[in-house]
Formats: structure tokens, sequence, C-alpha cells
């Protein structure tokens, strides 16, 4: 927590120093967030144009340097500057789609509001009538403690491929919860969302994120079970 | 019936973590999720595998490698800002 307000305060002193044209400082915030915006470009889906979109967002700092207020931290803003740029862009490229459907409030197309993605797959579940209906039908194996830095390299890998398998939406949330640290009520500025749908997105991406890590456990221990016999 | 436990079944359970783990749950649905969790293993395992899960993502943001150096197109950019005195 302390490192976390040291960067931010840290990053408002930069901001300033910006303000009065200080290349140096400007250097220095894009070196400590240009990867932040990389990431969240990405996970709106500009997989290839990624790079491009983030120095799109830092030309645009630039134009409104004097409009930060600092009401958010400055990562905060950051990330809404990109989600604009990103969002100005589209509509660019997609002239012929009406308008109102490119709207962020869509809740629709951001897939929170579709109820029929359990956590975890109904079959894993006792579904028959009886006292321990919806309970486990076998037990949750235990994972692996990630104590060895191969491992947790190996399971920190597995769940990159699965958050860049997710849908747009969910990725953006759990980047920017998960990865990036932002508060709940950031990312529902930044995003544009419910707090509600906020939680849902994050909900399912994690625990399609868990999902991911427990297959990739499950073969490992088959895989090996099939070695040794 | 509460005292039991089970009456949250697992499969809801699953349902509820993300609100547990962000502390938005009401005291006692807090309760009775606990209390669960008291009695049920798999549960107490999964809990635990979402929450190495979320520190696994956390370690995304660690960059193993540093920023390359900033790009020339940005530094154009302020420096013409600059230049042309701000807006």
């Amino acid at each position: 927590m302390g490192t976390a307000d040291a960067d931010a305060s840290d990053d408002l002193a930069l901001f300033a120093r910006l303000r009065d044209g200080d290349e140096a400082a400007f250097e220095a915030l894009v070196r400590r967030h240009n990867s932040m915006l990389v990431r969240l470009a990405r996970a709106r889906g500009l997989d290839a144009t990624a790079e491009e979109a983030a120095q799109d967002a830092w030309i645009e700092v630039l134009r409104c340097v004097d409009r930060f207020e600092g009401r958010s931290a400055v990562r905060t803003w950051l990330c809404g500057i990109l989600v604009n740029v990103a969002r100005a862009g589209a509509r660019k490229e997609a002239r012929s789609v009406p308008f109102s459907s490119l709207g962020a409030d869509d809740s629709d197309a951001n897939g929170a509001s579709d109820t029929h993605e359990p956590a975890v797959d109904s079959s894993r579940f006792d579904l028959q009538d009886g006292p321990w209906t919806g309970h486990w039908a076998k037990p949750v194996p235990d994972w692996p403690t990630p104590e060895s830095a191969a491992l947790t390299t190996e399971m920190t890998v597995v769940v990159q491929r699965a958050i860049a398998s997710l849908p747009s939406p969910q990725r953006e949330v759990i980047v920017l919860r998960d990865v990036e640290d932002l508060s709940a009520e950031d990312v529902c500025g930044v995003l544009e969302l419910s707090d509600g749908n906020q939680r849902v997105l994050l909900h399912r991406a994690r625990s399609k994120v868990r999902a991911a890590v427990e297959h990739h456990f499950s073969d490992a221990i088959s895989n090996a079970g099939k070695r040794s016999s | 019936m509460s005292t039991q436990g089970l009456d949250l079944q697992c499969r809801e359970l699953v349902e509820l973590v993300t609100d547990y783990l962000t502390g938005v749950m009401p005291a006692s649905e807090r309760a009775r999720f606990e209390q669960h969790l008291l009695q049920c293993g798999s549960c107490r395992r999964y809990l635990g595998q979402m929450r190495t899960t979320i520190g696994l993502t956390g370690r995304l943001r660690d960059d193993a490698v540093p920023p390359p150096p900033v790009a020339a197109k940005l530094l154009d950019a302020f420096r013409r800002r600059k230049q042309g005195g701000a807006k």
C-alpha cells in the first residue's frame, strides 16, 4: 500500500513537471505507464494496433495535459484517455455502423447480462435430487503449491493465455482490476460500467482463468500418471 | 438450518466468491458463506485457488523486461507542442 501511494505521488510530481514542459518528466511517465496502456489496448481487442493506440493516447495526453484535475490518480486518468482514443478510432473505422451501437452502455454486448455462464461447469456438481444437490460431485483437487520459481512462471504463462482468450469486456475488467490493481470505482469510471456489471465481468473472468489453471494441472497430473505407469 | 452451513450449495457458493473477496457481501450472507467453508474442504480449496489465480494475475504487471526507449514519434509530439506553446 505504501509503495502504491508513493508511486501515485511520484506520478503527480511527474505530471506537474510535464505541465511545465519538462521532457524528462514526459519520458519518465511514458516509461512508467506505457505497458499498462498497451495491455489495456490489447484487452480492448486491439492486439495488432495496441502499441499505436497507446502512442495516440500519449499524444492526447499532451494535448489535454492542462485538463487533468487530479480528482483521480494519474494512472486512472491515463486509462480513461486510452479508452476514449480507442473508442474514437473505432468510430472512425466503422462509420457505417449506427452510432448508437457503439455506445458503452449496451450491457448485452459486453456480456454482463448473459446469465448462462456459470463459474464452474454444472457437470462438476451433484445434480440429483437429494441432500447433496448442488454440492461437488467429486472433491476439488489440490493444486501444486507454486513454491518454485519455475512453477510460478509456468502458472503465470497459463494465466496470461487464459486472459488473452477472454471476450474483451471481461478481459478489460480483469486487466484493470487484477493486473493494474485499479479500484472497482475507478474501473467503472474508465469503462463506463455499473458496479454490478463490473463485478459480474470480473467474476466471470476470474472463474475462467482459475478453470484454465485447473485444466492445465489436470493435464499435467494425468500425463505424469501415464509416464509413471 | 444455517448452523449446518450446507443450506448454501457449493454451486451457489462459487458464484459468490468475487462478492466475498471484494467485501461487498452483507454480513448475514457472509456468515452463511463462511459457515459453509467450515464444513466443506472442496469449497475451501476452490476459494484458495481463486486467491492464487488473482495473485498470479497480479504478477503480469511486473514486466520482466525494461521498457523500450520512448518512441521518437512521442518525443517529436512533445517538442512540437512545446514550440507551439500550450494551447
